[in-house]
């Protein structure tokens, strides 16, 4: 493996080196030369199309998407406005920046997807260049127009155009310029001649960078660093001046003593790297300049892209494919020539150990002198994830996996991570995927996105294998990527709603946490409404069917799918939804001009929307209208009779009149509505309920009329309230009628008539009464209404008159313990004994306690 | 302040925990000083998450009861309205905030449970939405009242359910089920009785589908879950209850685990003061199991408490006798440490003898015992077909129409209802005494099945009755052996339901619960790998109960009787859309049309 080394350049201190990724399918006709051409960060795809001005103006060009090992993805012709700049964004997606400001969104499939504009001036002024960046807040576009304004987006997804302030003295193109990002903003740096101006959303400052020689010289070229931290500039002497992008600190300047301008210059920096480098690109020259004022040079042979990567550069030409980076520290360490570190070591004894060699021994005393063997496995665990042949990396692991055999409390999980993500990036790495991540790319671009990405390619069996292989939770992995898969199966035509309902819900049928609305409203989006609904039976979530169903004016299955839910609000939601759409509508136009017409439609307009959802519900399967019933309840009482009007519902009409009706001031319209009562009563085949209003009525009148002679205040009293009043005010006669007219339970009469004697202390009256038919309710009332107003000497009179089984009681009431005693004996009733007990004090009544104990103990004994 | 929750089997206090995170979330969304605007409603239910200092550690400085008109005045940033979301609630608010003018503070709306689109729409419309920096719900349907109880407290579920068919309160049920399991792990097993109980399990089994994404990685804390629909057993909630905690309840009403208790009893009676001048206000006291010698005497009969009584006092005052022995210094600093705590009990022991004597007051009157020889004839089937003289005499006296309401229903579901001339007779009876604007009420306990017309010769209450030996003739109030201890002789059906479930099961009852209304069933639920529980020798199995519509707190009592019982096995935690009793319940049915203003 001696021949690893091979391709090493020294650049000061540190080694670069070319990597071969690919050798590129693709077949160029005229290789890279005068096209556009956007390769995406992150081994990301690339998209080449001739330039415009190149060719007659009667040819389209092509514009063919390509993977990173140059597999095509897609290819159609340029049907649209000449292009400056080819650009992606973040998520694959590709940005045609043309001449006249619109820019034309496509996805990998090379289907189109929206597009926007730049701004309405840029239509006249056109664009001459154009940038596309990435920062935290997305993909950003830059524009330089002809009347040298600069326009820029910093989020294609949240279009909001800044326009900068202008540049003084600016005419035409600068000279050159970049996109920065400081301190959360985006700004463009932009030279014009030897002057260099910052520019952000409110001013226009000049700067200069310190330290650049010659003084006075045009800055031709310039570039950002990938994590914007450091700025190159490229003089028209020859100088490449580097240093901060915000200009304070100066790193070095080199000399190419190559004073043409350079096609592209690129930053090449390992994150944590003390070493950046830039990568200046000729014609038929490379030339990788650091800031130890080295230089390294490579010749190339043909036309060739620098894609600037986090931790590299890749170098795309028509045949190859390669990546240009710092040779990672652990690497150098361990295969650096005559390296003595303990991962270089570890490798040597393992190599010797597969030999059977007894050097391993050595080797690996050697290592565990020094007490390094844990460094020693770590430095290839390491290594081998920053390698890309695949032997190579075998032989970092298993020297790693050799050397942690000697060590007991090593944790595993680097190990197993590094194999793990190496697993998984060889897989991506596959030409046939062509996805080349480096293992620092990848794990600053996290496993998610590159499941998007993948997923974006529609390699979703892949993207599930990762998925599974990593044991990502199903909800963010395996879920995710079947509803894309769905998504895009919806969108495809052809095959009949049946084939791709069956086909997706067999698939998906496993998956958890599916939403069958987001797939629903994708086919909705791509004009499939009946597919749309029928994949919508598959969601379990109402809250994300209904709306859907509403935004594709199903408000029947809307609602009954409400209503499933139990989520009454959900239901409101339909139904005033429903009604919101009917007043809209023709009819709502040809009343406009007519306001009283108008008015009456208001109020009818809310009745009509009820009526036609229960002509709805009552035609679909049979949703009760209950959510219904809430809502009027809630919205409206006159609206609840006409619906349970429309429902032929008398007991709740009536029940509604009833409730109506004290809400009636006159008694006129009281008794009306009551009439309508007693009518629904009836024909609800509710007798008892008929003749109660009706009885209801009759007393109203009846109080009315008395109100009327006497003043007697009595509407709205009860029937029994109402007697009260009558024999409390003397008006015995009008009672008694009530009595007979009401048919009122004889016992409840003498009760109110007792009571009503007693309140009034008419004894004799009481009396006369006692004497008169035989009560109803016993005698017991009698002693219990002269004990309430406490006089015993008429309740006495009474005692006598009392049922045997009461008399006890009324002995009680009246305080006449002995005489309670003498009945209760004589009954012999245990109970009745012992309540006469309780009743007696143990002091004075000594004699008549011992009797009762006595006739307790008689009775118990029986 | 909530030690009493996490005594129990299932420390509930993590829901407590996790509605207060919420609601702190919530305040520090609001930044800069507040005044919270009260649902008046809303403070009880609230009080049992959040005390005044935390609100007060997130800046609320006023607090103010929602009401129309302007607010009071108040100098701060923010302005929350703590709300339900209900219609007429809204107009209030938005007449709140038309009255603003200071125009430099932030409004925000809170809606209790969940915000509702209607309420929103009718902000809208009075043009106020705007002005709302967050309007935003905040979750609370289960709110833990003790440590194996949880109530939403949403007082009419019961009517919404059974009268006026509006199931958004078992929606939230189910919802409140989907907190719940997310924070004590998916509930294996649920079984269930009654349309309601069905419609919620369809519910969580849909939203269970909705969520199946995220599995729930949290080792179950619930086996069972039993959803039990309150017009299953009708019966029990109409019955006095005889508990201690019950008859608290039926006399004096519990409400948020408070009592208001009349004050003369509770006079302080301190030496040098006069103990002329008598509270007025009435004495205010808490109720739950953080007070030992509650905890202990709640449940029993109340025939047994005075017993308990009298047993505490003298523990107590042989503790505090125990400061004779104190000899030595070692001793006496002992017996001081222990001071606070032996106090406590001695108040605590006042209070409750107070209690007690209150409500022996009542319970020895002839009234109470008359009242119940009547219920416990209809339990027993006495005579339940013919006009009964004591409601009758009762109406005649004009007794509160709550009392004629309870036992004449009672009347009626202990004989599958009444004969149509019974019936009428006592609808006219009580239209023509307590007036005709009863009518909707009595159509309103018609339609729920608490009154109603016998349609069938057939009574199958005694056949039910014998089956589940929902009465038991021995019942014993001292020492019970058996759950009909509660109402001194009738085991609540319901509390049978759940005994039969654990053992032996439901298919020996099956002909029974064919009887009573609404399906019963069985679901199961998937439980991901690895969250099988491994069950211990002798450990015992937890049950959820969840009542429908409401439970009382005889119900409960028989349950805790349960999980104490030793050869059980089961243990019950108790939750319910409401904590009622018979007369609040009944309460909640009734209309009063008279009311509204014309």
């Amino acid at each position: 493996m001696a021949f690893i080394t091979a391709n090493w350049n020294p650049l000061g201190e540190a080694f670069y080196r070319k990597v071969e990724l690919y050798d590129m399918s693709w077949v160029l006709r005229d290789g890279l030369r005068d096209s556009l051409v956007a390769a995406a960060p992150y081994g990301g795809p690339i998209a080449v199309m001739k330039e415009s001005r190149c060719l007659s103006p009667s040819v389209r060009p092509q514009l063919e998407i390509y993977t990173a090992s140059g597999v095509i993805m897609a290819t159609f012709p340029w049907k649209s406005g000449p292009v400056v700049l080819l650009g992606w964004s973040v998520s694959d997606e590709l940005l045609c920046v043309q001449q006249d400001g619109t820019v034309l969104v496509y996805d990998l499939t090379g289907a189109f997807q929206r597009h926007f504009s730049m701004g309405q001036e840029v239509v006249q002024s056109h664009v001459m260049e154009a940038k596309v960046f990435h920062s935290p807040y997305g993909t950003g576009i830059a524009i330089v127009t002809g009347s040298s304004h600069f326009t820029l987006a910093t989020n294609i997804d949240e279009l909001k155009l800044r326009r900068l302030p202008e540049v003084p003295g600016l005419q035409g193109s600068p000279s050159c310029w970049a996109v920065l990002n400081q301190d959360r903003q985006t700004k463009v740096l932009l030279a014009n001649g030897p002057d260099l101006y910052l520019l952000d959303n409110t001013s226009c400052t000049a700067v200069v960078p310190p330290g650049v020689s010659p003084q006075g010289s045009v800055f031709v070229h310039m570039a950002v660093s990938f994590s914007y931290k450091y700025l190159a500039l490229f003089t028209d002497t020859g100088h490449l001046w580097t240093g901060h992008a915000h200009l304070q600190d100066k790193l070095s300047e080199v000399d190419t003593k190559i004073r043409s301008p350079p096609k592209q210059m690129v930053w090449c920096r390992r994150p944590k790297s003390q070493q950046p480098s830039v990568v200046v690109m000729w014609d038929r020259l490379l030339l990788v300049a650091g800031v130890c004022n080295d230089t390294i040079q490579y010749p190339l042979e043909e036309q060739c892209v620098c894609v600037g990567e986090l931790d590299g550069v890749r170098l795309v030409s028509p045949s190859r494919h390669e990546l240009l980076q710092e040779v990672p520290l652990v690497c150098e360490e361990i295969f650096k020539i005559a390296s003595m570190s303990p991962g270089a070591l570890l490798l040597e004894a393992h190599k010797e150990y597969q030999k059977s060699s007894q050097k391993a021994d050595e080797y690996l005393r050697e290592i565990k002198e020094q007490g390094m063997l844990g460094e020693a496995v770590r430095q290839c665990v390491e290594a081998a994830g920053h390698e890309h042949d695949t032997h190579t990396q075998k032989a970092l692991l298993r020297a790693a996996s050799f050397g942690k055999c000697f060590l007991t409390n090593l944790s595993p999980e680097a190990f197993v991570g590094v194999c793990r993500d190496l697993r998984v990036l060889n897989a991506v790495r596959d030409p046939s995927i062509g996805i080349p991540l480096t293992h620092t790319q990848y794990k600053q671009m996290t496993v998610q996105v590159l499941i998007d990405r993948l997923v974006y390619r529609r390699l979703h069996p892949l993207a599930i294998e990762v998925c599974r292989y990593l044991k990502t939770p199903e909800y963010q992995g395996v879920s995710r990527i079947l509803r894309h898969w769905a998504c895009t199966k919806v969108q495809q035509k052809g095959d009949s709603d049946d084939v791709i309902v069956r086909c997706i819900s067999s698939r998906l049928a496993e998956a958890p946490g599916i939403s069958y609305s987001h797939i629903a409203s994708k086919a909705y989006d791509s004009g499939r409404t009946e597919l749309a609904i029928k994949l919508l039976d598959y969601e379990a979530r109402s809250g994300e069917q209904v709306p859907l169903l509403l935004k594709m004016k199903r408000s029947q299955l809307a609602l009954s799918k409400a209503i499933e839910s139990g989520d009454t609000d959900l239901v409101y939601t339909v139904v005033s939804y429903v009604k919101n759409e009917m007043n809209r509508g023709d009819f709502f136009m040809t009343l406009r001009n007519q306001p009283v017409a108008l008015s009456l439609y208001r109020q009818v307009a809310f009745i009509t929307t009820i009526i036609i959802i229960i002509i709805i519900i009552t035609t679909s399967s049979s949703p009760p209208p209950v959510a219904l019933i809430c809502f009027c309840k809630l919205q409206e009482q006159e609206t609840l009779k006409d619906l349970y009007n429309q429902d032929d519902d008398h007991q709740e009409l009536a029940n509604y009149y009833v409730s109506a009706s004290y809400r009636e001031k006159r008694l006129e319209s009281r008794l009306s509505v009551l009439q309508s009562a007693v009518d629904e009563y009836n024909k609800a085949k509710n007798e008892f309920s008929a003749k109660a209003t009706e009885e209801e009525m009759r007393l109203l009148r009846f109080q009315r009329k008395l109100d009327d002679e006497k003043g007697a205040g009595l509407l709205g009293l009860s029937l029994q309230a109402t007697m009260e009043a009558l024999l409390a005010s003397g008006l015995q006669k009008q009672a008694d009628h009530l009595y007979r007219d009401f048919r009122v339970s004889d016992k409840r009469y003498w009760w109110l008539k007792l009571r009503s004697l007693a309140e009034k202390e008419e004894w004799e009256e009481l009396e006369k009464f006692s004497k008169g038919k035989k009560s109803p309710v016993g005698y017991l009332p009698f002693v219990e209404v002269c004990m309430k107003r406490s006089n015993k000497y008429e309740a006495k009179k009474y005692v006598t008159k009392v049922t045997p089984e009461q008399r006890v009681r009324a002995h009680l009431a009246v305080g006449d313990v002995e005489g309670a005693a003498e009945a209760a004996i004589e009954r012999r009733s245990e109970a009745e004994i012992g309540a006469v007990i309780s009743r007696c004090s143990s002091s004075s009544q000594r004699l008549l306690l011992d009797k009762l104990q006595r006739a307790l103990a008689t009775a118990n004994r029986k | 302040m909530a030690a009493h929750l996490t005594n129990g089997r299932v420390n509930l206090n993590i829901l407590r925990e996790a509605a207060r995170k919420e609601l702190r979330e919530f305040l520090d969304k609001c930044a800069g000083t507040k005044a919270i605007v009260w649902d008046e409603y809303l403070t009880g239910p609230f009080g049992l998450i959040a005390q005044y200092s935390l609100l007060k550690e997130h800046e609320v400085e006023k607090m103010f009861t929602l009401k129309g008109g302007r607010l009071p005045p108040a100098d701060v940033k923010n302005i929350i309205f703590f709300v339900r979301p209900r219609l007429e609630l809204m107009d209030i608010i938005a007449e709140n905030v038309f009255s603003d003018k200071t125009n430099s503070r932030d409004f925000h709306i809170l809606f209790v449970p969940r915000r509702s689109m209607l309420c929103e729409q009718r902000l809208k419309e009075q043009g106020v939405q705007g002005s709302f920096t967050n309007i935003d719900e905040y979750i609370l349907d289960l709110i833990p009242y003790d440590g194996d109880l949880l109530s939403m407290e949403s007082e009419s579920a019961f009517r919404e359910c059974y009268l006026e068919n509006d199931q958004t309160s078992l929606y939230h049920t189910a919802k409140g089920l989907m907190t719940l399991q997310a924070l004590y792990g998916t509930i294996p097993q649920i079984y269930g009785k009654g349309e309601c109980a069905r419609h919620v399990a369809n519910m969580m089994l849909r939203m269970k589908r909705e969520f199946a994404g995220s599995q729930n990685q949290i080792l179950p804390v619930f086996d069972t879950l039993l959803l039990l629909d309150r017009n299953v057993d009708l019966l029990t909630p109409l019955a006095t209850q005889l508990t201690y905690e019950g008859l608290i309840d039926e006399i004096y009403g519990i409400t948020n685990g408070y009592v208001k208790l009349p004050p003369e009893k509770f006079a302080q009676k301190k030496q040098g003061e006069g103990s002329k001048d008598l509270p007025t206000e009435p004495k205010k006291l808490q109720l739950n199991s953080a007070e030992e010698l509650y905890a202990e005497i709640r449940d029993k009969n109340f025939n047994a408490v005075g017993a308990a009584l009298s047993k505490k006092a003298k523990i107590i005052s042989a503790a505090f006798e125990e400061r004779h022995n104190a000899k030595t210094v070692g001793e006496i600093k002992q017996f001081v440490s222990q001071l606070p705590h032996m106090q406590a009990a001695r108040s605590s022991l006042a209070n409750h003898t107070s209690i007690a004597e209150l409500i022996k007051d009542i319970t020895t009157s002839e009234a109470f015992f008359d009242n119940l020889t009547v219920e416990q004839e209809f339990m027993t089937g006495v005579d339940t077909d013919k006009v009964n003289t004591y409601i009758e005499d009762c109406i005649a006296q004009k007794a509160p129409l709550i009392k004629i309401l309870r036992l004449v229903c009672m009347q009626s579901v202990c004989s599958n209802g009444l004969k149509q001339k019974v019936l009428d007779f006592y609808k006219r009876e009580i239209l023509q005494t307590y007036g005709y604007e009863h009518m909707l009420t009595l159509n309103n306990l018609e339609k729920t099945g608490l009154l109603k017309p016998q349609t069938s010769s057939r009574n199958n209450y005694p056949t039910i009755r014998k089956t589940l030996k929902l009465w038991m003739e021995d019942a014993n109030e001292q020492t019970p052996n058996d759950i009909s201890y509660v109402y001194s002789g009738y085991a609540p059906l319901s509390i049978r339901l759940t005994q039969v479930l654990a053992r032996p099961g439901w298919r020996s009852i099956e002909e029974v619960l064919k009887m009573l209304p609404g399906p019963h069933f069985e679901e199961r639920q998937q439980l991901p790998a690895g969250l099988h529980k491994k069950r211990q020798q002798g450990e015992n199995r937890t049950t959820l109960v969840f009542f429908l519509g409401g439970v009382t707190y005889a119900e409960i009592a028989a349950l805790r009787f349960l999980s104490q019982m030793e050869d059980s096995g089961m243990e019950y935690i108790i939750a319910t859309t409401k904590l009622i009793n018979g007369s609040s319940w009944v309460k909640s049915l009734m209309d009063h049309p008279e009311t509204q203003c014309p």
